[in-house]
């Protein structure tokens, strides 16, 4: 048996390959099976039909908008749920595509002061949806994390920063995207182009399903200590 | 007559051919992964000379550096030895030539499409499994192509079966599930935290359960062959194994301790882990008493030297792991540099000098001359084994200063710039394993060149003769 070919083929082949998989992989997506993935649409629109809302992921869209009024209808026309949508979902396709993922991780953690820095230790249910397929945690955080960064930071800030993050950040380490934004010159960018609105539009997401989601133009919003 | 049976048996067997070209493409890869390593290294320095262009980004380059590694470099040299390896250890040629050289273009494709792929934007978001969404069919019918045309002189050998090719059979089951595991599900099917575990089983699986037994079986093939002489323990040769086909697929959660995933499955994940050192540790006493006594054997003879090399490494990093994958250590070290080194002290200190050494051991016999330049042999093997080394002591302690940076809730730039003097070591570190592959490269072209020579002089006496 543990040196013949169906032996090898079947029992650590097939066999433990099948284990593990039942046990690490079906267990986990079982338990979650109660919690539906949500799609992009219903998670935009239970933003929008939450009065007690005063920030949703839609405000920073129409604030795009309100900046860069030209840009913004020639490339999605009104700020509606559905072309907020559109652009969520191509957002996490640049993040992914960008290698975003490869420096900055998408969860907090209960340990190391996380809570402190970040904000709430992340839980299942916020992974449950569309834009988390495949799931984003991320192994390495050259950069900060991002799970809890929608609405902390202005778009504008968002602008300079992709465009050239040391003239937001002296010490930044992180590559320069011009190409997220059009005309640009040498001493700044241009208005943002599909990518580049998508992009800060899913930035603005993240973390914008919690209860606290912040705002930079709060007079209240406390600044975290160490960011 | 007798004496033409061998070489006539070997020709018969093995497709010398496929397999120099399989090194060669191999190599080819790995110039392009350490070009990427090297723009990354300039980014984190804010050093990089071609800022600000798409198709240069670090971002994408990095998940280029990753995958040339894995499935150019990796993949295609071990493709080549086992086209060496399985026909000799059989004693019967693969299912079909033809198909072979069907397998080595469809590769290429394979790797060159994932490249330019990421390089336009069009990565999938899994970690080692970037390949565009729209070539993992592609490359999951190449994995079931390579597994039948090995299986079939395996399958057709009577009795028992020798160790490596336990180790062989397994890796073509696991690789094919592994890749159709972890490319698909968590791409169309398992959201969030479920398909993260998933994920973490593929990113732990490709290491596990492609590249590790596959390096296995080669040493298992290539050190008594080189030293002459049995393997020490055929009883500890089956704990290895079959230790490692129990425990290796169970350990994959450790990727991702901390995360919402249940608590019960990260425990099970550390305590696999733990007993996946344990029984790597049985497989190096096994190689340790195979070599006992004849140390300085392994220090002149090259292959061994790389091989052996590889084998201290491997004993490090599992170390390191079982270690690391503590939920003690995770809550420092997990997100940092640390990491990173165990990553490359495993891909290319361990499996990369396995890869190197047979490379050293196969090339003279593929061209049928000897190394022709000795010294860059010794500058190939010392700048590459001290860079690889002095890079993962440099990022591991990297790492600890980084966490205890962010522990310390101190401003995030300050753990980049903390982290600058270790990445100027390693970017000279990079630049010693660039150049110690340099002179391996120029060491091949003139190896080559006296290969040529030496035909053209014996055709030119055989003309003579006639």
């Amino acid at each position: 048996m543990f040196e013949t070919k169906s032996g090898i083929f079947l029992i650590a082949g097939l066999g433990f390959f099948l284990l593990a998989f039942l046990s690490n992989g079906v267990v986990p997506w079982l338990m979650y099976a109660h919690l539906p993935e949500k799609s992009v649409e219903q998670m935009v629109e239970e933003q929008a039909n939450d009065v007690n809302r005063s920030r949703t992921v839609l405000a920073e869209f129409r604030d795009l908008r309100d900046r860069y009024p030209e840009a913004f209808a020639k490339l999605f026309g009104e700020p509606t749920n559905a072309n907020c949508a559109a652009a969520l979902r191509e957002g996490r396709r640049i993040y992914i595509g960008e290698g975003c993922w490869h420096c900055h991780s998408q969860f907090v953690r209960p340990v190391s002061n996380e809570e402190r820095r970040w904000g709430p230790v992340s839980q299942s249910w916020e992974y449950q949806n569309e834009l988390q397929r495949p799931v984003m945690f991320g192994t390495r955080r050259v950069g900060p994390d991002l799970s809890r960064e929608g609405g902390r930071r202005s778009n504008d800030w968002h602008v300079v920063h992709f465009f050239r993050p040391r003239m937001t950040s002296p010490r930044s380490v992180m590559p320069d995207y011009p190409w997220f934004f059009d005309d640009n010159t040498r001493d700044g960018p241009g208005s943002p182009n599909r990518r580049g609105f998508a992009i800060i539009t899913y930035m603005q997401w993240l973390g914008s399903w919690l209860e606290n989601y912040p705002h930079y133009h709060d007079p209240d919003y406390p600044p975290r200590p160490g960011r | 007559m007798k004496e033409n049976a061998g070489p006539a048996r070997h020709a018969h067997l093995v497709d010398e051919r496929l397999v120099l070209w399989y090194f060669l493409a191999a190599l080819g890869y790995f110039a392009v992964s350490l070009a990427g390593g090297l723009l990354m290294a300039l980014q984190l320095l804010n050093h990089n000379p071609l800022r600000s262009l798409e198709f240069f980004s670090p971002g994408r380059w990095r998940m280029v550096h990753t995958n040339a590694i894995a499935y150019g470099f990796i993949a295609n040299s071990f493709l080549g030895a086992l086209h060496w390896a399985v026909p000799r250890l059989t004693l019967k040629p693969v299912l079909s030539r033809k198909l072979s050289w069907l397998i080595f273009a469809a590769w290429q494709v394979v790797v060159l499409a994932t490249a330019g792929g990421i390089l336009v934007g069009q990565a999938q978001g899994i970690e080692w499994g970037e390949t565009p969404v729209w070539i993992d069919p592609l490359a999951l019918a190449g994995l079931l192509l390579v597994a039948i045309n090995f299986m079939a002189p395996i399958v057709r050998t009577p009795g028992p079966l020798y160790v490596s090719l336990w180790y062989f059979m397994s890796a073509f089951v696991w690789t094919f599930l592994t890749y159709g595991m972890g490319n698909f599900l968590p791409e169309y099917f398992v959201p969030g935290t479920g398909g993260g575990a998933i994920a973490g089983m593929f990113i732990h699986d490709l290491v596990g359960l492609f590249v590790t037994p596959i390096g296995w079986g080669l040493m298992y093939y290539f050190v008594p062959i080189m030293l002459e002489r049995p393997i020490w323990s055929h009883g500890l040769g089956l704990v290895g194994f079959w230790g490692l086909a129990f425990f290796y697929p169970l350990t994959g959660i450790h990727h991702f301790l901390y995360t919402p995933i249940p608590m019960f499955l990260q425990y099970g994940a550390v305590v696999s882990t733990i007993a996946v050192e344990m029984v790597v540790t049985t497989v190096l006493i096994n190689f340790i008493g195979t070599v006992w006594g004849m140390g300085g054997y392994v220090l002149q003879h090259v292959p061994l030297r790389w091989f052996y090399t590889g084998m201290v490494f491997y004993f490090i990093t599992c170390l390191q792991c079982a270690l690391q994958v503590t939920l003690t250590f995770q809550a420092l070290i997990h997100f940092t540099d640390w990491v990173v080194g165990h990553a490359h002290f495993v891909m290319f200190g361990v499996f990369g000098f396995w890869i190197q050494g047979t490379m050293m051991y196969l090339f003279p016999r593929l061209l049928g001359v000897d190394w022709a330049r000795p010294r860059f042999t010794e500058w190939h093997y010392w700048l590459t084994a001290g860079g690889m080394f002095v890079m993962f002591v440099d990022l591991v302690f990297a790492g600890l200063v980084q966490g205890a940076s962010w522990a310390a809730l101190q401003p995030w730039e300050d753990s980049l710039d903390v982290s600058m003097p270790f990445w100027w070591v390693r970017l000279v570190s990079g630049l010693a394993i660039i150049a110690g592959q340099f002179c391996f490269a120029v060491n091949l072209y003139r190896t080559y060149q006296a290969a040529r020579l030496k035909r053209a002089s014996l055709e030119n006496l055989a003309a003579a003769q006639s």
